[in-house]
C-alpha cells in the first residue's frame, strides 16, 4: 500500500516537474524532481563550487608579489569574492540534500572534480592578466545562461555571481592592456602568458558536443542551455577583437572569419591533454587538493573552539 | 518541521537566514543563508559575504532553524482562501474605467 501511495505521488509529481519545466518555471527545493535531476546538480553546483575555491590558489600565488598596492587589494577583492562565490553555491547544493561536511570531504579526498583550469600553475604576473581575460571571460560565457537554469537555488546564486565577475575579466583585461602598453619585455611576458591560457581557457567549455554525454539531458531539463561548442564558438568570436584590441596574437593560426557562417573559424584542441589534466596528471593537481586538504584540517581546532565558546554561551538558544 | 535549506544533521555550525536593507525606507529582503557557530559571527560573516560592495546598510541574522515554513504539498488548500475573489482588486471594477479620480 505505501508503495502504491509513494507511486502515485511519483506520477503526479513528475507531471507537475514537467510542467514547470515545459513552462520554463524554477524547480524549487520542496517540489518533487527526478532522483537524476537532483543527483545531476548536486554534481555540477559542487564541482562549481570546488572550483571556485580551489581559483583562489593560482591568485593567491601572487597577492604579496603583485607589483603595486593598488593591484594587492584588486587581487585581494577578486579572492575573496571567489571565496564568497563558492559559498552561495555549496549553500545553493545543500538545498538539494547534501551537507558541506561530505561535499568538503569529497575535495580534500579527490572523489569530486573542480574545473581543470585550476590546475595550471602561474608563474608570472601576466598570468593574472590572462586569468581575468581568458579564464573568467569563458566563465562568464558558460555562467549568464546558468542564471536560467531551472533549478531556483542555483539559477539565484548565478546572478549574484554574474553581476561580480564582470570586474574580474575587466581588471585582468587591464592587467595585460598595461603590459602590452610597456616594454618589449612587458609585451613578451603579456604574449606568452596568453598563449599558454588561450587553449585551456577554450578547454572549459568541455569536450565537443558529440563526445559530452550528459549534454543532451541536461539542457532537456533546463539547467544547459546552449551546448558546449556553441557556448566556445561564441566566445572565440568575443576573443577575436577583443585580442586585436589588446595588441596580442591569440595562438593558433587556423583563426579567420568565415563569413559564410558569421563566426571565427578556430583550429581544434588538443583534447588528450584536457584528459590527462582531468585524471590528476596537470601540472598542479596534487598541491591544489593538499593545499586545499591542509588548509581545512589545520583549520578545524578553530571551527571546534568557535562552535564550543558559542555553546558555552547560550546553548538553548541555537539547537544544531 | 525541517527549516528551507537546514539539512545538515553533520554540519560543525548552525545555518542561518541572511536578511538585508539595502537603504533606509526600504524592507529587509532575504538575500542568503550561511553558516556560523553563534549570532555576532553570523552578522560578520554576513557582511563579508552579502555586502561587499555596499549592497546594505543593515543586517538581520536568524538561526534557519527559527523559521517555520508552510507545507508546500498542502499549497493549494493553504492558499486556497483568494481563488475566486477577484473583487479584491480594483481592477475588478470596470465600471468606473472612464470616470476620473477613481
Amino acid at each position: 500500500m505505501v508503495d502504491a501511495a509513494g507511486t502515485m505521488e511519483d506520477e503526479a509529481g513528475a507531471a507537475r516537474f514537467g510542467e514547470l519545466l515545459a513552462g520554463e518555471q524554477r524547480v524549487e527545493p520542496t517540489d518533487w524532481m527526478p532522483e537524476g535531476y537532483r543527483k545531476t546538480l548536486i554534481r555540477q553546483i559542487s564541482q562549481h563550487a570546488h572550483s571556485e575555491i580551489i581559483g583562489m590558489q593560482p591568485e593567491g600565488n601572487w597577492i604579496t608579489r603583485a607589483p603595486s598596492l593598488k593591484r594587492k587589494a584588486i587581487l585581494m577583492a577578486k579572492v575573496q569574492d571567489e571565496a564568497g562565490h563558492g559559498l552561495y553555491l555549496y549553500s545553493a547544493a545543500q538545498t538539494l540534500g547534501i551537507d558541506r561536511e561530505t561535499m568538503f570531504e569529497q575535495l580534500i579526498t579527490g572523489k569530486a572534480k573542480y574545473s581543470s583550469i585550476f590546475n595550471y600553475t602561474t608563474p608570472t604576473w601576466a598570468d593574472m592578466g590572462s586569468i581575468g581575460w581568458l579564464v573568467d571571460g569563458a566563465a562568464i560565457c558558460n555562467q549568464v545562461p546558468l542564471c536560467r537554469a531551472s533549478y531556483g537555488p542555483y539559477g539565484r546564486a548565478m546572478v549574484r555571481i554574474c553581476k561580480e565577475e564582470a570586474f574580474h575579466q575587466r581588471q585582468g583585461f587591464e592587467i595585460l592592456l598595461e603590459l602590452m602598453r610597456g616594454t618589449a619585455e612587458q609585451q613578451a611576458m603579456a604574449q606568452e602568458s596568453v598563449n599558454r591560457w588561450y587553449a585551456p581557457a577554450l578547454m572549459m567549455f568541455g569536450p565537443p558536443d558529440d563526445d559530452s554525454p550528459n549534454s543532451k539531458q541536461s539542457m532537456a531539463w533546463n539547467i544547459k542551455r546552449f551546448s558546449n561548442d556553441d557556448l566556445r564558438q561564441r566566445f572565440v568570436d568575443m576573443l577575436v577583437p577583443q585580442a586585436e584590441i589588446l595588441g596580442v596574437t591569440l595562438p593558433d593560426p587556423a583563426i579567420k572569419w568565415n563569413e559564410k557562417r558569421g563566426h571565427y573559424d578556430f583550429g581544434d584542441l588538443d583534447w588528450t591533454e584536457f584528459y590527462e589534466v582531468l585524471a590528476g596528471r596537470g601540472p598542479a593537481n596534487t598541491t591544489r587538493v593538499a593545499r586545499r586538504r591542509t588548509a581545512h584540517e589545520e583549520g578545524a581546532w578553530v571551527r571546534e573552539a568557535a562552535r564550543a565558546y558559542a555553546d558555552t554561551q547560550h546553548a538553548p538558544r541555537i539547537a544544531a | 518541521m525541517t527549516s528551507p535549506g537546514d539539512f545538515g544533521g553533520r554540519e560543525t555550525w548552525p545555518l542561518w537566514e541572511v536578511f538585508l536593507r539595502s537603504s533606509r525606507g526600504l524592507s529587509h529582503l532575504h538575500a542568503g543563508s550561511l553558516h556560523a557557530p553563534d549570532e555576532t559571527m553570523a552578522l560578520r560573516n554576513a557582511r563579508d559575504l552579502y555586502t561587499r560592495r555596499a549592497e546594505g546598510v543593515s543586517i538581520w541574522v536568524v538561526p534557519a532553524s527559527a523559521i517555520t515554513a508552510s507545507d508546500p504539498d498542502a499549497r493549494g488548500a493553504f492558499f486556497e482562501s483568494p481563488q475566486g475573489k477577484e473583487f479584491r482588486h480594483a481592477t475588478y471594477y470596470t465600471e468606473s474605467d472612464a470616470v476620473p479620480h477613481l
